[in-house]
């Protein structure tokens, strides 16, 4: 404690209060700001600036052409679903076209099948018509050799043209 | 201190916190005079350099996708741009250049004072006072040319009743003429402070040579002390550079818009 | 201890001048708490104050860093 104030004295006390070195200081930082002032002003924040504002412009332009190239992806896809609706269209037609040909087809060949199938039914009718003609005949001529037959065996003289009258007669009754 | 010194010098601690802010000659071991070569000019220059080193040689590749350097300096640009235009407005652009001149100069100013056996240029008052009184010059005069008188306006607030305003007027001047005080003396006092508490510690870190026993527990624990408050002493570099800024941003938006 | 008493009140001032350093302590937790309770309120508004925050937190500290200037002023310059 006794030696303090000798110590104080000698001492520098606090730095910070050393007026003799505010000149010094004062001066240099005068230097060393101007320097900084003028790096930046001069080179440094030109360039940042001018570096940003290219970034800025790059990225406009990117998504710029990124829009464009959304709209060109979007208009394909407008022209693929065109594309694809069209070409079903088309298929509808087409299928239309073969079923109208393929009844086509069909009808002609049901008609001609119907005529075919008609023309044998009238044939077979036609046939059938001349065997109840045949068999008419045969019976008619079986009843008027019995008719003939019986009227000889019961003693009288058959008259042909009235037996066949007769059988006729009664053939149709 | 100078006791403490003196009573350490037998018992082995040595504890000199404020040698570290010695303003000291380069070369040789004369009087300091203006224009002498310092350490000052050595850490000022060293400041310049690292400024020069990180805005235009990591810029120098002007590339559109940065490189981490050109990233940095653009955060450190976008970051004070920003500032400037959010808190002193769109006509406080003019001043940005100067602005981020203060800012740059503070913080590396600032941040090498941390490295080892640095000598910090900020933690004193004629330079930290210098700064402000730059500050408080440019708004006092700008406020004077934007705005004519009108600039009185600013202490003269008008929301408050009539009777209140003459004190509130002689409150207003009282504060603007503290501004340059507590502007300088907040930034110088911070960077004394951490450094000085660093340096305290620092100074019970050997006790384990002079007592083993005491020592055990002292010399870690100062250890840890250095390291956290070195931390802490790195967060408080950036944040006494931004609050430097952001408040010359303040008083800037004063003198263009005293009309709050 | 035949020490002078002006420095023996130095030192007694520059101890008690520290206590205005609890003072900004307790100022700056004040400012940075009410700015939490707040931004936890509204945390969308939050990001666009921050510059408040650190402009209260340098006025809160300032004036501690006072009390720390006049305590260095005591211990060495007087």
């Amino acid at each position: 404690m006794a030696t303090a104030p000798q110590e104080a004295a000698s001492g520098p006390g606090l730095p910070q209060l050393d007026f003799t070195t505010f000149g010094n200081q004062i001066f240099w930082l005068a230097i060393a700001l101007v320097a900084t002032y003028f790096i930046l002003s001069r080179i440094a924040l030109p360039r940042i600036a001018a570096v940003l504002a290219e970034r800025q412009g790059s990225i406009t332009n990117d998504l710029a052409a990124a829009e464009d190239l959304k709209a060109k992806a979007v208009e394909a896809e407008a022209a693929y679903n065109k594309a694809l609706a069209d070409a079903r269209a088309e298929a509808q037609t087409i299928i239309a076209q073969a079923k109208a040909e393929i009844k086509a087809d069909l009808d002609k060949a049901m008609a001609k099948a119907d005529a075919e199938i008609s023309a044998r039914a009238a044939e077979g009718e036609k046939k059938i018509a001349e065997i109840r003609a045949n068999a008419m005949e045969s019976v008619k001529a079986v009843a008027k050799d019995t008719a003939a037959e019986i009227v000889a065996a019961m003693g009288g003289k058959a008259d042909g043209r009235t037996v066949t009258a007769a059988v006729n007669a009664r053939m149709k009754g | 201190m100078a006791t403490e010194a003196q009573g350490a010098a037998e018992g082995g601690l040595v504890f000199h916190p404020m040698d570290q802010f010695m303003v000291k000659p380069l070369f040789g071991d004369g009087a300091v005079g203006i224009f002498t070569l310092t350490n000052v000019t050595f850490w000022m220059a060293l400041t310049v350099l690292a400024i020069f080193g990180l805005l235009v040689l990591g810029t120098s590749g002007r590339a559109t996708i940065p490189t981490r350097t050109q990233s940095i300096a653009e955060l450190a640009y976008d970051f004070i741009r920003k500032m400037v235009e959010d808190v002193a407005g769109k006509d406080g652009l003019v001043f940005f250049p100067y602005i981020m001149t203060l800012f740059l100069f503070i913080l590396f100013a600032n941040i090498l004072g941390l490295l080892p056996m640095a000598f910090t240029t900020t933690s004193h008052i004629a330079v930290t006072a210098v700064l402000a009184m730059l500050v408080f010059l440019t708004v006092t005069i700008v406020g004077f040319v934007k705005n004519g008188a009108g600039f009185l306006g600013l202490f003269w607030v008008s929301s408050a009743p009539l009777p209140l305003r003459p004190i509130l007027a002689l409150i207003e001047v009282i504060s603007y003429f503290v501004r340059p005080v507590s502007h300088s003396i907040r930034l110088a006092g911070n960077m004394m402070a951490g450094h000085a508490v660093i340096k305290v510690f620092a100074a019970f870190a050997p006790m384990i040579v002079i007592s083993t026993g005491i020592g055990l527990v002292v010399t870690p624990l100062s250890i840890l002390a250095i390291s956290t408050i070195y931390a802490l002493e790195v967060l408080v570099a950036c944040i006494q550079a931004y609050v430097f800024t952001i408040l010359t941003c303040v008083y800037l938006k004063d003198a263009l818009h005293p009309h709050h | 201890m035949e020490g002078d008493i002006v420095q023996m009140g130095a030192y007694i001032g520059a101890g008690l001048a520290c206590t205005g350093m609890g003072g900004a302590a307790l100022g700056v937790g004040h400012v940075a708490g009410n700015f939490l309770a707040g931004a936890l309120r509204n945390p969308s508004a939050a990001g666009g104050q921050t510059a408040t925050l650190f402009i209260g937190i340098a006025f809160a500290e300032a004036l501690g860093i006072f009390s720390f200037l006049v305590a260095l002023l005591l211990m060495f310059a007087v």
